[in-house]
């Protein structure tokens, strides 16, 4: 302010500020290697787990032919003339994931109808957290309600039923997966533009006209692949299906007698003492890499429709 | 039904019109019904969660009652207002007054109306600490990777595809991963069926819901914040260190608790792992045995007595508290966020 004729002197070189680019540098280095490496832990827990399934499966089938587990009609692998027929542990999981979607294609499409189309934005704001809770109910919670709480009502209308069957898992397990089905449905019907509505409503078509003839189809990849995501998860699934539809391998398909489904014979295994290296020990590996194959499959599956059938707005 | 209305001029239009019946009184019917429907399917759903929850409260909460100072008769853990706080062990017990809280503070019994759940309580907290431990920074630093260093290639893209696969594998299937990984090859590191392997177990099952939720939350950052940064001559990681992810941090927190809830949910891969059933002492290093609520639950649901039925439905009460506990928070969490955006 005083001498505004000297021109200012320049600071010294060492009072400006200088960062360490070198330093900089290598810590951008270092992060991007370490979280690369992060990254990573992802594909290597996929690498893990398909190692450790055929591992020990191949060993499994060293002892027994696979024609034997494919073929076999019936399932004891504890006992002293064994069995392997995987096709009874798979008759149940079907038997259970069928019922499953018979009761959550149903209300979770329809409820996706109902909170995209349908609902005012105040009501859908306050049941949107409320399936969100419904899906976040921990599956032995679900187990308990089949067991205690469905089964005994069912058996008040079917006498012949038992204490364990794959009717009430079914059931229980298809309210369990309804949330996923309506969210990713309602995500996949939300995208359908408002312009394909506006032309059907101009053309003289009812609501549910539009919906069923317009929306639906146009959502109709990402409602089938909502569908196959909630099978795999249906599949999968074992706290239900070992609580509620019992510990009794079965070949057939009633619903009203115990079963044992794929996963219930894993945690079954898993519960007794199983020394590694036992065949009950690989049956267990060989039962969670057919289980793998089917949903790996599904998703595969899944995947390709939607890119195969996905309709695209502008 | 059909007005006439149209002068009809030519015949191809009488024709049309009779060919066409618009019914409308019908189609609306139709529409009801229709809207009905859907308005029960959403119905259905809500009255099973209701019916769960009162069934699950009327069964469990009798079995509750309140904390009261007592001195210990029994081996039965209390808390001592002293150190050491927690007297679990029959050799400590001196006849001091502690605090006693039955069922909450009680350990697995054969006799249902002493049996409690502190072990596996104590059991859900260690795990939930160390997953959050482990996947936290392992799903935040995929995440950043993926969003804010990757290019595009088929490298990044295999990881992609990868993460989606693995949210479609059962999880029971980790369970398998954690028995052949954990268990028997990391054996030494682990110490076999231990609070370690199972906390690695779930921390793998919940990877891809951090590594998702972190990139949508990164994704959600404007990008002018990040390119005021690097014009400010900062580098790439300092931008996002200081900048980026402070904005998308209660995002990714948010993923993070849900993730969390779904984890201390699971029971069917810790049973693979060997996770036991009935344990009467508290974990005191990693590599010791472990019990989580789910479990214990599970335990006392096979139980073919209806009294390890009330426990279970208790047990059932404490676990939903806890999951309860964490939505909110991650609900209080995800609505700052959103007002910070706005």
């Amino acid at each position: 302010m005083t001498s505004e004729t000297s021109p200012s002197p320049p600071p010294p070189l060492a009072d400006l500020w200088q960062p360490n680019r070198q330093l900089n540098q290598w810590i951008e280095l270092g992060v991007k290697c370490v979280f690369g490496l992060f990254a990573f832990v992802s594909v290597a827990t996929t690498i893990g787990i398909v190692l450790s399934l055929i591992f020990e499966t191949i060993e499994f089938f060293g002892e027994v032919p696979l024609w034997q587990f494919l073929t076999d009609t019936r399932w004891t692998p504890l006992f002293a003339s064994a069995q392997f027929g995987i096709f009874v542990l798979i008759s149940a999981t079907v038997m259970t994931s069928f019922i499953a979607i018979l009761v959550a294609l149903p209300l979770g499409l329809l409820s996706a109808v109902y909170l995209s189309e349908y609902a005012p934005a105040k009501v859908r704001a306050f049941l949107k957290p409320i399936l969100e809770i419904l899906a976040g109910v921990p599956t032995v919670v679900f187990g308990y309600f089949a067991l205690l709480f469905v089964t005994p009502i069912l058996q008040r209308f079917i006498p012949s039923l038992q204490g364990f069957n794959a009717l009430s898992a079914g059931l229980v397990l298809g309210v369990s997966i309804t949330p996923l089905v309506a969210s990713l449905s309602e995500d996949a019907i939300y995208a359908v533009p408002q312009s394909l509505r506006d032309g059907s409503f101009a053309l003289g078509a009812t609501k549910r006209e539009t919906i069923i003839s317009v929306v639906l189809p146009a959502a109709l990849s990402g409602i089938v692949a909502s569908l196959i995501l909630a099978i795999s998860r249906a599949i999968g699934e074992t706290m239900i299906v070992t609580l509620a539809a019992g510990q009794n391998p079965r070949l057939g398909l009633n619903p009203f007698v115990p079963v044992m489904t794929m996963t219930a014979y894993i945690v079954q295994v898993s519960l007794g003492d199983t020394p590694a290296g036992s065949l009950a020990y690989k049956t267990i590996f060989a039962v969670g890499m057919t289980l793998f194959v089917i949903t790996l499959g599904l998703n595969i599956f899944s995947y390709w429709f939607v890119r195969r059938f996905r309709e695209k707005y502008e | 039904m059909t007005p006439p209305v149209a002068p009809a001029a030519s015949p191809e239009n009488t024709e049309a019109t009779n060919a066409f019946q618009p019914n409308p009184s019908r189609r609306y019917l139709v529409d009801k019904v229709f809207f009905s429907l859907t308005w029960l399917a959403v119905a259905i759903s809500i009255l099973v969660l209701v019916a769960l929850l009162v069934d699950v409260l009327i069964d469990g909460l009798p079995r509750f009652s309140w904390p009261f100072i007592g001195t210990d008769v029994r081996n039965a853990p209390c808390l001592r207002l002293t150190p050491p706080f927690l007297v679990t062990h029959p050799d400590e017990f001196t006849g001091a007054a502690c605090l006693k809280w039955p069922f909450i503070m009680d350990f697995p019994s054969r006799r249902p109306e002493e049996a409690g759940l502190l072990s596996a309580l104590v059991g859900t907290v260690y795990v939930m600490i160390l997953i959050a431990v482990i996947a936290f920074p392992l799903g935040v630093g995929a995440g950043i990777f993926l969003e804010e260093f990757a290019t595009d290639n088929w490298w990044t893209r295999a990881i992609e595809i990868n993460i989606s696969n693995l949210a479609g594998v059962p999880s029971i299937i980790y369970g398998l991963l954690g028995l052949a990984a954990f268990v028997r090859f990391m054996a030494p590191v682990t110490g076999g069926r231990s609070l370690l392997t199972g906390a690695l177990t779930l921390s793998l099952l919940i990877l891809p819901v951090i590594i998702v939720a972190t990139r949508e939350a990164l994704r959600a950052v404007p990008d002018s914040l990040r390119q005021a940064g690097f014009a400010l001559g900062a580098t790439r990681w300092q931008v996002i260190w200081s900048h980026v992810l402070p904005v998308a941090m209660p995002g990714i927190l948010t993923g993070t608790i849900l993730g969390l809830s779904r984890a201390i949910g699971e029971t069917a891969p810790l049973i693979t792992i060997g996770a036991l059933t009935f344990i009467s002492f508290l974990p005191d290093s990693l590599q010791s045995p472990f019990t989580v609520l789910p479990i214990q639950i599970y335990n006392w649901v096979s139980r073919p007595q209806p009294t390890f039925h009330v426990n279970a439905a208790a047990g059932i009460i404490v676990l939903m508290v806890v999951l309860l506990f964490m939505n909110a928070t991650a609900i209080f969490l995800r609505n700052k966020f959103q007002q910070k955006i706005r």
